[in-house]
């Protein structure tokens, strides 16, 4: 018996929107089997996961908070991979974002600086999680060095230069000993929108992100650019598109998004400069990108969706004793799910129980 | 003369899972896929190959769950990238992410224990001689199969018909399978070499370099491995200078840290990745006569019947 691929004539929507929904179905049966598997009872385990943190208003304010990077760096990501430019270290723009506006947050510290300070960090953050981006995506179209691997080193560059910084020079005098900086003065932190509670200004600013990326794909000529430079490259250059100058604007575009989210996480939620200021965002945005269909309302929902992981992650952890990597391993399982699944919308899975040497003879 | 011989022996035993993991790519791609998920198979192949030698209390045993669990790991790939037509690029990165969780599940039982690592050769009057005798006579089993490793995939694709074969996939599918050559199957033994070396180069480092199992201990060797693959042009000969240097700038890093040379040590820490940045801009930079990747690497295949 054989799996066989059959090429449909065109493209099918009613799959391309259902298969999402699709692939998390298949992630919860295979989840599912994966928690009787660590022993743990699955309908606790995923009502932990995905039904507790709906129940009440501030794990309801805590996904916003976390799905707020996510859709932003994965905003970002959907832009290089429709231009098929594989930015992969968005991971350590928003750690270059994050470190470059908490330069201006450590140096105004103590001082009376006024309420430029938030504003100027935001835009630095930014600026500078699209240089960082900027390196990948130059040595692609200048040398032809693989943006994949040239991206994804500089994550480890970043890092290590974030721990350095909260280590030496940046580290809090008072924080015995601890690697952090000292806490944002309240000029240099990310306005609250609820008093006491954890939803802030980066949620709505995410927001607009979104609205800002449906209307650049939808209803401008750059955003069509985009498409057709990842979709049809040849036709593109028919078209006279510069791919080359398409790879660099989009790789600025998602590093600076994803600095952007770098700094208001760590202005926001986290209040100062630490190691592990991300659980990993700017890889699971990977899976928010492609989950959301490179679509920016389809990323919105599935930045959302995955944020639920990271909360019912922790829930679990703490009701059930279930280890924080299921989450990971869960993340994994479910980008196949939804890559295997988009696999139905361009072909038709059949399945031949002809003999081999007949099937070849015939063809 | 004690420290020169120290300084090459570390640098042969972290050059070992580069060269070992390399390799495996450089088979894979060499036959027209391009597998990313080297960083995560390499995990994978680390936990369970620390967890084979922990239960049983043998090295080889260790070292034979390590290259089971990447070729599983690739299997899953292969089914997605090759059985499903999905693209590569991303089915590569999910592997990655799925294989750092599951080796954080797998691992969890194991951090903190120790194991005897791999023993080393000794023959009598051979290893004694200064200077070279470790380096030549007191190594590992794993740096001499890896040194075995790279010499008969070099044979093969070079000197033999399965690995004209192999090449002729990577470099124009289409016109290998109008011959008859079943260009999926030969893919997906390709990919599940590339898991199974993967896998060993991940259990080395529990087996070998380290003797415990820590999460995330790859530390980015599985994406070096896929940046040699590039840096060696998809030749074997190039793939083992390579991999030396690379080992040899780790070591290097870390013995400045330690002379205490006055740079941040997290400076020379971020050396090696920055090194492979370096290298693939000054490499893709001098070929100016065409791609030296073969053909075909990294495009959906889907035989027509």
């Amino acid at each position: 018996m054989q799996l066989v691929l059959e090429k449909r004539t065109e493209r099918s929507n009613t799959i391309a929107l259902v298969s999402p929904l699709i692939a998390i179905g298949l992630t919860i049966v295979t989840m599912t089997i994966l928690f009787a598997i660590l022993g743990k009872n699955p309908v606790l385990a995923l009502q932990a996961y995905f039904i507790a943190p709906l129940t009440d208003s501030y794990s309801l304010q805590e996904l916003a908070v976390k799905a707020t990077p996510l859709v932003m760096i994965a905003i970002g990501l959907s832009l290089c991979y429709l231009a098929n430019a594989w930015n992969i270290g968005a991971e350590g723009q928003f750690l270059i974002g994050a470190v470059a506006g908490s330069w201006i947050a450590v140096k105004t510290q103590g001082t009376d600086a006024g309420a430029w300070v938030l504003p100027a960090m935001l835009v630095l953050a930014a600026a500078a999680g699209a240089l960082y981006a900027l390196i990948p995506a130059i040595c692609k179209v200048k040398f032809g060095a693989s943006e994949i691997l040239t991206s994804l080193m500089l994550v480890y560059v970043a890092d290590l230069l974030l721990d350095y910084l909260v280590r030496g020079p940046w580290r809090d005098p008072n924080g015995f000993n601890f690697p952090t900086t000292a806490e944002f003065d309240p000029v240099a932190t990310v306005p609250l929108l609820i008093e006491g509670g954890r939803l802030h200004l980066g949620s709505i600013i995410a927001l607009l992100v979104v609205a800002a990326a449906a209307i650049l794909l939808g209803r401008t000529i750059k955003g069509f650019e985009i498409r057709v430079v990842g979709a049809a490259p040849r036709a593109a250059r028919f078209g006279g598109f510069n791919a080359n100058q398409l790879v660099i604007l989009t790789f600025a575009v998602s590093g600076a998004l994803a600095g952007l989210a770098g700094i208001i996480e760590v202005a926001g939620p986290v209040g100062h400069l630490q190691p592990g200021i991300s659980p990993g965002y700017g890889f699971t945005a990977i899976i928010v990108a492609f989950l959301g269909r490179l679509n920016p309302i389809g990323i919105l929902i599935a930045g959302l969706f995955l944020a639920l992981t990271f909360i019912g992650g922790e829930q679990a952890q703490i009701a059930m004793k279930i280890p924080l990597d299921v989450t990971k391993v869960f993340q994994g399982i479910l980008l196949f799910y939804v890559l295997a699944c988009d696999s139905l919308i361009l072909y038709r899975f059949k399945l031949v129980l002809a003999n081999r040497q007949v099937a070849r003879g015939a063809g | 003369m004690e420290l020169v011989e120290a300084i090459i022996l570390s640098i042969l035993a972290a050059s070992t899972p580069l060269l070992i993991a390399a390799t495996g790519e450089l088979v894979t791609e060499r036959s027209g896929v391009l597998n990313l998920g080297v960083e995560g198979m390499m995990i994978v192949g680390a936990a369970c190959g620390f967890g084979g030698a922990w239960l049983t209390g043998s090295i080889f045993i260790g070292a034979l769950f390590g290259i089971i669990a990447g070729m599983l790991m690739s299997l899953i790939f292969a089914l997605m990238a090759l059985g499903l037509a999905v693209n590569q690029v991303a089915t590569g990165l999910a592997l990655t992410i799925f294989g750092i969780g599951l080796s954080g599940l797998i691992g969890a039982g194991f951090v903190g224990e120790r194991l005897t690592p791999a023993a080393h050769l000794y023959v009598p009057g051979l290893t004694d001689i200064p200077l070279i005798g470790r380096v030549v006579f007191g190594e590992d089993a794993f740096v001499y199969f890896s040194i075995a490793l790279i010499v008969g995939v070099w044979w093969v694709l070079y000197r033999t018909r399965a690995g004209l074969i192999l090449r002729a996939c990577g470099d124009n599918h289409v016109s290998a399978h109008a011959l008859g050559y079943p260009v999926l199957r030969i893919r997906t033994l390709a990919v599940m070499f590339g898991g199974g070396c993967a896998g060993l180069a991940g259990a080395y480092l529990p087996l070998a370099y380290t003797p415990f199992f820590i999460p995330g201990m790859t530390a980015g060797r599985g994406w070096i491995a896929l940046a040699l693959v590039v840096f060696a042009s998809w030749r074997p000969g190039r793939l083992v200078i390579g991999a030396y240097l690379f080992g040899a700038v780790t070591i290097l890093q870390l013995h400045a840290q330690g002379w205490g040379v006055g740079i941040p040590s997290q400076f020379m820490s971020a050396l090696p990745y920055l090194a492979t940045v370096i290298v693939l801009v000054l490499l893709s930079r001098a070929r100016t006569g065409g791609s030296t990747a073969p053909a075909a690497l990294g495009t959906v295949f889907v035989p027509d019947r």
